[in-house]
């Protein structure tokens, strides 16, 4: 039987694939890279493009496509993080902008100092609130 | 005592009520699964890359990132709450509040000059904005699915920050799901990274092949582990949001249950006590003839 390698393809909002396989195609940064087991470790961007398993005892291979992302192998383990997110220097900045503009808008109206009072009393209300619920339900049962 | 006609009104009120809560904690139960299942789905990627940053912080890199090295004085401080957009889920934005702000009086008494707040969920940006906290960046409107895409944006804020020294110590506070019955508001260090973290198992001193380079790859999968972690902590706080929604929507209709019960009884009496003066009244009046 061949020599296999144990791949995991995850993103971050679901388990994309986990098994065995005898070798695996992947879009590097410098270029496609074809990984069998025992290869050395190697940490490395992953362009937008498909993954190619080629599984133990099946003729076909299993492709996955993935946007992006970073891929790790050690020598009995490859792991490949998929992104979910289309990713760009520009991208990001430009979200991370956004949020901090929202923020600005959203802060305009704020006071200078930070009342803590008010927010202690603010908290201490909710919680009390939140207290004569439970009493009231325990009595009434 | 109050008129039949009043008590039967109030009690055509509460029934509406428990209409309305009983509805809402269906569709809490209903999405509570979901949410779940989203929360274990994105354990996998958290465990993976959990590893693989614990064995990069044993490869012996020549390059080490700003995140993995501790600050000894702190003077500036992060802090990302995670909160719910919509409230009726019983004390759950409460509890995580409390725990928010009892950290940042802590820095403050600790003499930290400035608190830089993230806030993701409405309930926590109402908060810090009535509290006159710094918040600089904010996402709201997430709705009932997390979506990494969403939160680079607000998070990649405080990195930033961090990265070029603003900022020497990043939390993060949010709900831990336990079980349905159970929710935990917690606060964890976020950055630098601490030790516990990152675990390893490997003793010997090797390296990776970096591609392009060391710095670079280094760079980008720690902003991807801190991502995850925060994802993490967004897709635990929905399933916590939607169990705590549907307890607190489920002791709401029983609550009016009660409420609708009490008040028939008050109903029925008065009903009685008029039915009873009128014979009273019919009898006297008989007797009189």
């Amino acid at each position: 039987m061949a020599m296999t390698i144990h791949v995991d393809v995850v993103s971050a909002e679901e388990s994309i694939f986990s098994g065995l396989a005898e070798f695996v195609v992947l879009p590097g940064e410098a270029g496609e890279l074809g990984i069998l087991p025992g290869h050395m470790p190697l940490m490395t961007r992953i362009k937008a493009g498909t993954v190619r398993l080629k599984l133990p005892s099946q003729e076909n291979e299993e492709l996955f496509f993935v946007a992006g992302g970073m891929l790790e192998v050690q020598p009995n383990r490859i792991t490949v993080l998929a992104d979910t997110a289309i990713r760009g220097k520009d991208l990001d900045e430009a979200k991370a902008l956004d949020a901090k503009k929202k923020a600005e808008e959203a802060m305009a109206t704020r006071s200078s100092e930070l009342d803590y009072v008010r927010a202690q009393a603010e908290l201490a209300e909710a919680i009390a609130q939140l207290s004569a619920i439970q009493k009231l339900r325990k009595r009434s049962h | 005592m109050a008129s039949g006609k009043e008590i039967r009104s109030k009690i055509l009120s509460v029934q509406n009520t428990r209409k309305i809560t009983k509805a809402m904690e269906m569709v809490a139960a209903s999405k509570m699964r979901k949410a779940q299942d989203r929360m274990k789905a994105a354990r996998p990627y958290g465990d993976k890359i959990r590893r693989i940053a614990a064995n990069l912080s044993h490869a012996n890199s020549e390059y080490k990132h700003p995140f993995l090295t501790k600050q000894d004085k702190v003077t500036n401080a992060g802090l990302i709450v995670v909160t719910t957009d919509k409230g009726l889920c019983g004390g759950l934005n409460t509890n995580v509040l409390r725990l928010a702000f009892g950290r940042i009086k802590e820095l403050d008494a600790a003499g930290v000059s400035k608190v830089s707040v993230a806030c993701i969920g409405n309930k926590g940006l109402g908060f810090m904005q009535r509290l006159g906290a710094n918040v600089v960046s904010k996402i709201t409107g997430l709705g009932d699915t997390p979506h990494l895409e969403k939160l680079i944006g607000p998070v990649k804020v405080l990195l930033d920050a961090f990265s070029a020294g603003e900022l020497d110590v990043v939390y993060i506070a949010y709900t831990r799901f336990v079980n349905t019955m159970k929710q935990e508001p917690v606060l964890e260090q976020l950055l630098p990274l601490s030790g516990e973290q990152l675990q390893d198992d490997q003793a010997h001193s090797w390296d990776y092949l970096y591609e392009p380079d060391s710095k670079v790859v280094i760079d980008e999968l720690l902003v991807r582990y801190v991502e995850a972690l925060v994802y993490q902590s967004v897709a635990e706080n929905m399933a916590s949001e939607q169990s705590a929604r549907m307890v607190a929507m489920k002791a709401a209709s029983d609550n009016a249950a009660t409420v609708i019960k009490d008040l028939q009884l008050v109903y029925n009496k008065t009903r009685q006590a008029a039915i009873t003066k009128e014979l009273a009244e019919i009898v006297g009046g008989a007797a009189a003839v």
